[in-house]
């Protein structure tokens, strides 16, 4: 019996360590890319071109920066994109929660149709709408402004996190509402004041998914803006890519650092909620 | 007593209208209008500016038989999701299953390979561009260690779509994360009746771990598919579909038509048959869905 145990944890031991390694190596090869593009970000240009490549840059220098920063208005594609980011964020949380709160929350003969209808449209590819949208906002004068990119969010804040803020309203008990409702309190105070700060998690997660989409988005901008000074942060770096090509390896390293670096911040922030929200879509997907 | 339910009933209808209305606008405005729109552009050959007639048949007839560009597109696009979404699935479980182990430090693991997810955006798309530089980048001399002369990657019609697929695939921190979350549901009391009945550790991944996970596997999947069909901004930015089109994907055909060359009506078409397609190949992994995925009920 003594020697069954002691095998077996030898065995543990042996299977412990080697997954340890296996996983140190695989997290190595995921985080690698980003190392090697914060190294090339501060190498002198004859620097990033030796073979074989260093990690470490003998002569550091902060131009790639500076210099790569100027090349293009790359200060107001990032008031752009922040203005884009924060005001679509802004309407994804509150009108995917308004939304969800009226799913959740109000008997209809309409709410499962309508509900199906929503999930309905989570499987329908972007691409057989997009040609009528454009069409659309190129109608209304919206062509080469941010609306486009902005707007809709206001319309419902999407499927899916419509989706998601409703199975977090139900889990609330309905009782909570019926009281607020007995001491005087109407629908919508009910919903700002009571649910709102209790899914307050499930919010922050809709709203650091929506930031990272919007932040990174590149289809949507590059069909809707034609004018340098509209660009969004995606479209400025493929210009400053398309014009330096890859001689410039190492400032385009550095800006595509600083573009990346507020997502990086705020996973690190955000990382609990992150992890959250995306179980969350694993289990009541 | 009845016409107070009645009232009530009311009130509960108004609400529900007042609050979904938003979307319900939205739903109607950027969804059912445009759906309805594109079927009638299928059958025009309407333009940008919006004017064009009416051409019966012709885009369907075009796609099928005057346009090489879509099969190659499409087979492009179905050979990326072909490769890509199976090596992404089982390499996904692999890694959450050795996360799933009591193990130190499993938040900087997390980290590490959602990472790559949440900043998946232009600039890191264009520090593969680097990575695959056929002199300087990273893998040709990581490979050149090991005696072997690599591809020029994105420059050899060999090797540019491999690329996009390697890019991809270091992309599945979040089937990682949701197949986790699979695997954490798993009750741990399986495994332990299983040990006591001798079974070793292959033996319960292959019984009791893969059979309890396939729903969390479709999940990803079925998501795989659908994303895998609409791949664009890497190629566009990497390659713009090249060289010689061997990665030239559906949705860049579909953005060129639609906005390079002003053919609303073709790019119509084009969207609707990749709806199509789609429509059938997850139907079929849905169908096969009740030979491998294990379902509580």
């Amino acid at each position: 019996m003594d020697t069954y145990y002691k095998s077996k944890r030898t065995g543990d031991l042996i299977r412990y360590s080697l997954s340890y390694v296996v996983l140190i190596i695989c997290a190595g090869i995921f985080i690698f890319p980003f190392l090697w593009m914060l190294s090339t970000a501060f190498k002198i240009p004859s620097e990033a071109y030796t073979l074989p490549p260093k990690l470490f840059p003998k002569t550091f220098t902060l131009d790639n920066f500076i210099e790569g920063w100027k090349y293009a208005d790359f200060t107001r594609y990032t008031f752009n994109t922040l203005t884009v980011t924060l005001l679509a964020t802004l309407g994804t949380v509150l009108s995917a929660s308004f939304v969800a709160y009226g799913f959740a929350r109000f008997k209809s003969r309409y709410n499962n149709l309508l509900f199906t209808a929503v999930l309905a449209t989570l499987m329908l590819p972007s691409q057989v709408t997009l040609v009528p949208t454009y069409l659309l906002f190129t109608k209304m004068g919206w062509l080469d402004t941010l609306k486009p990119l902005i707007v809709p969010s206001f319309f419902g804040g999407g499927a899916f996190n419509i989706f998601l803020l409703r199975q977090f309203f139900r889990s609330i008990p309905k009782d909570l509402d019926e009281a607020a409702y007995i001491d005087g309190a109407n629908a919508f105070q009910i919903y700002y004041k009571i649910l709102l700060p209790a899914i307050k998690p499930a919010l922050i997660t809709v709203a650091l998914m929506s930031i990272t989409f919007h932040w990174n988005d590149y289809m949507s901008p590059l069909i809707y803006l034609n004018s340098d000074q509209n660009f969004t942060l995606a479209i400025g770096l493929q210009f400053f890519q398309n014009s330096f090509g890859s001689s410039q390896i190492q400032m385009l390293m550095a800006v595509s650092l600083i573009t990346v670096i507020p997502v990086l911040i705020l996973f690190f922030v955000g990382q609990r909620h992150f992890v959250q929200g995306i179980t969350m879509t694993g289990i009541k997907g | 007593m009845k016409a107070r339910k009645n009232s009530i009933a009311k009130r509960e209808e108004r609400h529900f209208f007042f609050f979904i209305s938003p979307w319900l606008l939205g739903f109607l405005i950027f969804t059912l209008y445009p759906m309805i729109f594109s079927v009638i552009l299928v059958f025009t050959n309407m333009d940008m500016t919006g004017s064009g007639q009416f051409i019966g048949f012709a885009n369907i007839i075009r796609a099928f038989g005057q346009d090489p560009l879509f099969y190659k597109s499409l087979l492009n696009t179905l050979y990326f999701v072909l490769v890509s979404v199976p090596v992404s699935l089982i390499l996904a479980f692999l890694i959450a299953l050795l996360l799933n182990q009591k193990i130190r430090g499993v938040g900087f693991f997390r980290t590490s390979f959602y990472i790559p997810y949440i900043t998946s955006g232009v600039a890191v798309t264009l520090l593969w561009g680097w990575i695959f530089n056929a002199q300087y980048g990273l893998i040709n001399y990581f490979l050149s260690l090991f005696g072997i002369s690599g591809p020029s990657w994105l420059s050899d019609t060999k090797w540019a779509m491999p690329a996009i697929i390697i890019m991809g695939v270091w992309t599945i921190g979040n089937s990682i994360i949701i197949t986790l979350a699979g695997l954490q549901d798993i009750p741990e009391q399986l495994y332990e009746s299983a040990e006591i009945d001798g079974a070793n550790g292959l033996v319960k991944v292959m019984r009791i771990t893969l059979p309890l996970v396939t729903p969390t596997l479709y999940f990803n999947l079925i998501m795989g598919i659908i994303g895998g069909f609409q791949i664009f901004m890497q190629p566009y930015i990497l390659t713009e579909g090249g060289p010689s089109y061997a990665t030239y994907t559906y949705m860049m055909h579909i953005y060129n038509h639609g906005f390079k060359y002003s053919e609303m009506g073709y790019a119509s078409t084009l969207a609707w048959l990749l709806f199509i397609v789609i429509m059938i190949i997850t139907q079929i992994v849905n169908r096969t869905s009740k030979y491998w995925v294990y379902y509580d009920n």
